[in-house]
């Protein structure tokens, strides 16, 4: 295989395997979390170095799990306290550790071959110049067979315990009651995010490791409510961003895995934009058609209420209205023109006038109204 | 003057950069933290990335006022995204934050790269924002620091009613005719330029710590906005100080991390010990609850005993109190100490034989405070 092609399969491995716990993140508001291990498993990576001196010891990755899993304990238990929100927890518990981790490095940059710039960063561009080799003979790059590990571990977590992910993400109080140990199932998820971001880093840094667990799940959310279709889309999404980036930073002779993250940004925003039902477009229409929905009824109301008054003449009066109602001349002028226009109103010397059929569907509308507001108190 | 005392001028410099950091940062820091919008730092920082790239690109130059500058436009526009993106979708408020930091910093990567390639452009020291290197502070650089502080303090003050109100409760501050949006963009946009001038100190990834501690610790001392407020200023001061001092006195010892680990020393010392709220306290309260409520317990055996007799003053041994596992009858420590506790208030006697009995003032206690209805 082509160095290219083995770093694009790379790439699209990477935010897979990236997307699987991500997703959950998301849908549990933990996205910032990621933010926070993927800079403290750099102190657990430092740490077991210093206790195996290996840079390729598979103890490097139990050290950095190890600490992606003491940061959400610390953080848990910071918050437990009641003395500080979770988010003031994180923003001080990352910084803390991951400090820890920068004094130790620059301490002992002259032993160790560890430097900051290449974990926080990454390059992907050299991925394939580490080998796999197997009985002498080359099997392609080694990222490859990592990340496939950390790819297949995730799929086969996500597989059997689905149901409890799912569970204890949308309803943790039924996992508790039906004995599905949700916070068993939280730290396992923890110990994926981390052990997922170690892996990862290395590749893509681990900053950018964020931008591949969150940016495809939040782009999918815009597009379903459905969880297996959310993980699909997700990886498509991924792919695609990882197909775009690339090319991208090949013409451009930039960062990967920066122009992967940008990429990512993208097609986030085109998706946010013009999603249908819950894009940006489509809930501003919306919400605007609901505005002009309720000025209407309510301008119904109003005439229904006033309709044989003696004070009609001023209450509904073509003119006088705006007296009453204190709206926008233009805004009101507009509301009685789509009135007339759709046969709810007519003006009768001056007067506004409901038409039967106007009357009918103020009454029906204030009737579906009155029970919503019953259903609600229920 | 100061150099003849044995102070490095550099050093002098940097400290008084450090400290006027930690001062604005920690006050504006105060507001982000009751609104609960301490990552906001977090995202402002990274996104900072690609506007010091973009700027230098522009102007190809590496003028610190100019570079920052052109971090605050992308600091505004990725808070800008953030809460569009919170507004106009079901997406949460941390998914946004997220993104939109990971997003940004990748583009500043991508940008970095680009003006590595460019033969002519020297771009040493432009990623010195992502760590912080407090020893490239200059002169002038300080005294951009010192304005930036005076207005920034200024603001606060001048703004204080507004962001009292709109930090514990932004609905009154609507409903009170003032527009929350405005105190909001104000808000953000104060605590985006505290960011912007702790980039060259501590860099994008550790400057949320610099928000977020000092007003979390300040905030265990004290009820009163305006003391946490300045409080957090002080620790926020102090720790850039103390951080730098050390950092510059120990080799290979780097600023911004050291000023963060300080920080977070105070935060846990601000966590334990602080008064009322402090985990030591609280500690120490349950005990006492725990002990008052044991106390009342045996009163309440001894008045049910007495209550047993015609004569409410008849005395009771206590193993009769409460059976004792000690085989030679002694009374449990904790019953001695109870019943010692009682006696001094009042509540019961005792006779030379050390047997117990409750008097009416403890027979008043009980049913004022420990029976439930009446009886």
């Amino acid at each position: 295989m082509s160095a290219q092609g083995e770093i694009l399969l790379i790439a699209i491995i990477v935010s897979t395997a990236c997307t699987i716990p991500g997703m959950f993140l998301v849908l549990r508001s933990m996205a910032m979390m990621s933010d926070a291990i993927t800079h403290t498993i750099l102190l657990g990576i430092v740490a077991a170095f210093f206790i195996v001196h290996s840079l390729t010891s598979p103890f490097l990755i139990l050290g950095a799990a190890l600490m992606g899993l003491l940061t959400v304990f610390m953080v848990e238990s910071i918050t437990k306290t009641k003395l500080m929100a979770e988010d003031s927890a994180i923003g001080i518990v990352f910084p803390f550790l991951f400090s820890i981790a920068i004094i130790l490095i620059t301490r002992y940059a002259g032993s160790v071959h560890l430097d900051t710039d290449s974990v926080l960063l990454g390059e992907l561009a050299f991925a394939p110049f580490n080998r796999f080799v197997f009985l002498g003979v080359d099997m392609g790059a080694k990222a490859i067979y990592v990340m496939g590990a950390v790819l297949l571990m995730n799929l086969l977590l996500a597989f059997v315990f689905f149901k409890e992910l799912k569970i204890a993400t949308f309803d943790p109080a039924l996992a508790a009651v039906l004995g599905l140990a949700p916070t068993l199932v939280h730290y396992g998820l923890m110990a994926a995010v981390s052990i997922t971001a170690v892996a990862a880093f290395e590749t893509v840094g681990s900053i950018l490791v964020v931008a591949f667990m969150v940016g495809p799940p939040v782009t999918a959310y815009l597009l379903t409510d459905d969880l297996k279709r959310m993980m699909l889309i997700s990886f498509a999404v991924g792919a695609l961003n990882a197909f775009l980036g690339f090319r991208m930073a090949i013409w451009l002779d930039v960062s990967i895995a920066g122009s992967m993250a940008t990429l990512t940004g993208i097609t986030f925003f085109m998706v946010f934009l013009i999603a249908p039902s819950r894009g940006m477009l489509s809930v501003f229409l919306r919400r605007r058609r609901q505005k002009v929905d309720f000025a209407e009824k309510s301008l119904l109301f109003h005439l229904h209420n006033h309709e044989g008054d003696p004070d009609e003449a001023l209450e509904n009066g073509r003119h006088t209205i705006y007296d009453h109602l204190h709206w926008p001349h233009d805004f009101l002028d507009r509301l009685v023109k789509r009135l007339i226009d759709h046969h709810h109103v007519v003006v009768e010397n001056d007067i506004l006038k409901l038409t039967d059929q106007g009357r009918a569907y103020a009454i029906q509308s204030y009737e579906q109204i009155v029970a919503g507001i019953q259903v609600k108190e229920k | 003057m100061l150099t003849s005392l044995g102070l490095d001028y550099t050093l002098l410099v940097v400290s008084a950069g450090s400290g006027l950091l930690g001062l604005v940062s920690g006050v504006l820091g105060v507001f982000a933290v009751l609104r609960k919008q301490s990552l906001l730092g977090d995202a402002v920082a990274h996104a900072a990335l690609p506007g010091i790239a973009l700027m230098f690109l522009l102007t190809q130059t590496r003028q610190t006022e100019l570079l920052l500058l052109g971090a605050t436009l992308t600091g505004v526009l990725a808070t800008g995204t953030i809460i569009a993106i919170d507004r106009f979708s079901r997406i949460k408020y941390d998914s946004a934050l997220a993104l939109i930091l990971s997003v940004f910093f990748g583009f500043g990567l991508v940008l970095i790269t680009f003006i590595q390639k460019i033969p002519t452009a020297n771009q040493a020291g432009l990623d010195k924002f992502i760590f912080g290197q407090a020893s490239t502070m200059l002169v002038r650089d300080v005294r951009l620091m010192i304005w930036v502080t005076l207005l920034m303090l200024g603001l606060t003050v001048l703004f204080w009613k507004e962001l009292k109100m709109f930090s514990f409760d932004p609905g009154f501050t609507e409903v009170a005719g003032f527009s929350t949006r405005r105190i909001n963009a104000l808000l953000s946009g104060m605590i985006v330029v505290a960011i912007m001038i702790g980039l060259q100190t501590v860099g994008v990834i550790l400057m949320s710590a610099l928000i977020v501690a000092p007003g979390a610790a300040a905030r265990q001392w004290s009820d009163r906005l305006s003391v946490v407020a300045l409080l957090a200023g002080f620790f926020g001061a102090v720790s850039g100080l103390i951080g730098t001092l050390i950092s510059s006195s120990i080799t290979k010892m780097p600023t911004g991390p050291t000023i963060v680990i300080v920080l977070s020393l105070f935060t846990l010392i601000s966590l334990l010990l602080a008064p009322n709220r402090g985990l030591l306290w609280q500690h120490l309260r349950q005990r006492k609850n725990q002990q008052m409520i044991s106390y009342d317990k045996v009163l309440t055996a001894i008045h049910e005993l007495a209550m047993n007799h015609e004569n409410h003053q008849h005395t009771h041994a206590m193993a009769m109190i409460q059976p004792s596992k000690n085989i030679a009858g002694k009374p449990s420590k904790a019953l001695q100490a109870a019943v010692e506790n009682l006696e001094q208030r009042g509540l019961v006697r005792r006779n030379e034989d050390n047997q117990v009995a409750i008097t009416p003032e403890g027979i008043r206690h009980v049913n004022r405070h420990l029976v439930k209805g009446d009886e």
